[in-house]
């Protein structure tokens, strides 16, 4: 085949929206690499996605289907893929940067003594290889990344790094691919997902949030981000460790393992911004970031930046804010 | 049971980094370093297994010598030993070559159980847990948020995305990476730290093991991202710069 091949993620019929990120970032690949682009869906009855993949531009679409690939496990889904790829012989193999692949990506590159080039936010073509773009020190920094040794390589694609709209159309077709497995070589032994509890605290609608991160420094000095969430009517939501603390409840959690936000404004008070937190709130049409790092990646994506000690510019800003709405 | 926990020593998390005149890699030597994050909470549940169900917990880094700080951490914390892979020139092995190191010496252990932090906080690629398991022929489990002994082996939580988790049992030995918060971290106590001293450290270096650097994966070239924003920075003293920033929000932004 030596062409790209970009291995789609589905959970019971449904499509991770990451997965056409990660297509448009393989047919922009293949576009400038000269290679053909390929998709592949793992599961069980999964041949009416794989028609839904089979009309957009591609070589052809895999449909990778078991009885033992129905629920997902590492130990299935690497020796499928694994079977696909030698068959195959793809030159470059893409997925989208999710926490499934997390579980089994690196897996399946070993088996080809390769490395996983994870989390990838971009990449450029030399001599028709990939030059792969991703960030060190939690996005305090980038750096290219280049694969050698023997093909395939491979790469996972971060969230938001491409645009799924600009995944082209076009006419192919599903080719179906059986891998051989046995019940045996799957040790983990999966239950059904859950959520711990229901929501009580929905972001997803509030209009103005206000977030804290590590920069508040300890749970007393919550009060002093409350007070400013409610002079301007606004949710009070964090970042992970302040959750993962205990300092504010879990459902308040913004970012790839809480909630997804896209409010009118996000108000980031001490967060620093590592990529699992702007995941989950760079859609926000507003962004204001106060930080005392003029270097913390929360400037890249914030509209309005103070750099400063947090102490002083928040009390400052509520007396402000209540100033204005007199 | 017998625990291995894989750690590493990485940049202190406030460093101010300064890209080396190489271009590669970032100037390492006016840092301070500290414990990667997710690995303490990964020894932290290490020791609290222990506590529960008896066994050893043995430390285990691939460093310089300045690693040694995040070696006596490690065993004043609780860990009963440790071994260390000294290695000055680590960058030289790409995420596959360290974890080739670590496989080679967690094969003469032998652990019931492998754990180590889910990522680093300076590469982070995330995925020295998952090769190591691949390397050893083990099970594995991702982004942990409990871990129960069962007869067959371990439950463990699993965190999905969205505010969603999964329950998995595998059987042991297997290899677990650690999300940060699945427990509250342990002080070391001035007994602990007494105590550190007296304890083993077994050194082993690249070519003890029989690992040879030839890296796969090579960074080129490391620099700061462009700005995807363009980002108003507002100055002045705490109360000038919050006015005007209302003023900005109210009458430019239209958000107040």
């Amino acid at each position: 085949m030596s062409g790209v091949l970009v291995v789609m993620e589905q959970r019971a019929g449904v499509w991770h929206r990451m997965s056409w990120e990660t297509l448009a970032a393989g047919q922009q690949l293949a576009a400038q690499t000269g290679l053909k682009v390929y998709g592949a869906v793992v599961g069980q009855g999964v041949g009416a996605l794989a028609e839904e993949l089979a009309r957009k531009k591609l070589g052809h679409v895999h449909a990778v289907e078991h009885p033992l690939l129905a629920t997902y496990t590492a130990d299935g889904f690497t020796a499928a893929l694994e079977q696909l790829i030698r068959k195959f012989n793809p030159s470059i193999v893409l997925f989208p940067h999710t926490y499934q692949v997390r579980d089994f990506a690196p897996k399946l590159a070993t088996r080809f003594d390769q490395v996983l080039v994870s989390d990838a936010v971009g990449f450029r073509v030399e001599s028709n290889t990939p030059i792969f773009v991703r960030q060190l020190f939690q996005g305090k920094l980038n750096a290219d990344v280049k694969l050698g040794g023997g093909e395939p390589h491979f790469a996972s694609i971060q969230a938001g790094a491409f645009r799924a709209d600009q995944v082209e159309d076009g006419a192919s077709q599903v080719v179906e691919f059986k891998p051989e497995l046995t019940a045996e070589i799957i040790r983990a032994k999966p239950q059904e997902p859950f959520r711990e509890s229901a929501r009580a605290v929905d972001l997803t609608s509030a209009d103005i949030i206000v977030s804290v991160g590590r920069g508040i420094k300890e749970k007393d000095n919550i009060p002093i981000v409350e007070e400013l969430a409610k002079a301007l009517g606004a949710e009070l939501a964090a970042s992970r460790p302040i959750c993962d603390s205990g300092w504010l409840p879990m459902e308040r959690q913004v970012g790839s393992s809480g909630q997804t936000v896209s409010p009118k404004m996000y108000l980031a008070v001490g967060i620093s911004g590592a990529i699992q937190h702007l995941v989950g709130m760079k859609g926000a049409k507003i962004i204001v970031a106060i930080n005392k790092d003029a270097n913390a990646p929360i400037f890249e994506v914030a509209d309005y930046g103070i750099v400063g000690d947090l102490f002083e510019v928040v009390p400052a800003l509520v007396e402000e804010v209540k100033k204005s709405k007199v | 049971m017998k625990i291995l926990v894989s750690i590493k020593q990485v940049p202190a998390r406030d460093s101010q980094l300064r890209i080396d005149p190489n271009g590669r890699w970032i100037q390492e030597s006016d840092l301070s370093f500290e414990t990667n994050e997710p690995d303490a909470f990964a020894l932290e549940e290490a020791l609290r297994l222990k506590e529960q169900h008896g066994g050893e917990v043995v430390a285990l880094c691939a460093g310089p010598a300045r690693a040694s700080q995040t070696i006596r951490e490690a065993l004043a914390k609780g860990a009963d030993r440790a071994i260390h892979i000294e290695e000055e020139n680590l960058s030289a092995f790409d995420t596959l070559g360290v974890a080739k190191l670590l496989a080679k010496a967690a094969e003469t252990e032998k652990p019931d159980l492998i754990l180590t932090g889910l990522q680093s906080d300076d590469l982070g690629y995330g995925q020295t847990g998952v090769v190591l398991a691949e390397l050893l022929g083990l099970p594995h489990g991702t982004i942990i948020m409990a871990v129960e002994k069962i007869d067959s082996g371990i439950r463990v939580k699993r965190e999905l995305e969205d505010g969603w988790f999964q329950n998995v049992e595998m059987p042991l030995p297997a290899v677990l990476t650690i999300q940060s918060g699945i427990n509250k971290l342990r002080y070391a106590t001035l007994m602990g730290i007494k105590k550190a001293k007296t304890k083993e450290v077994k050194r082993l270096s690249a070519s003890e093991l029989g690992v040879a650097a030839s890296p796969t994966a090579s960074i080129q070239r490391v620099y700061l991202p462009q700005r995807t924003k363009q980002t108003q920075l507002i100055e002045g003293s705490a109360k000038e710069a919050a006015a005007k920033l209302v003023e900005k929000l109210r009458f430019e932004a239209r958000v107040i």
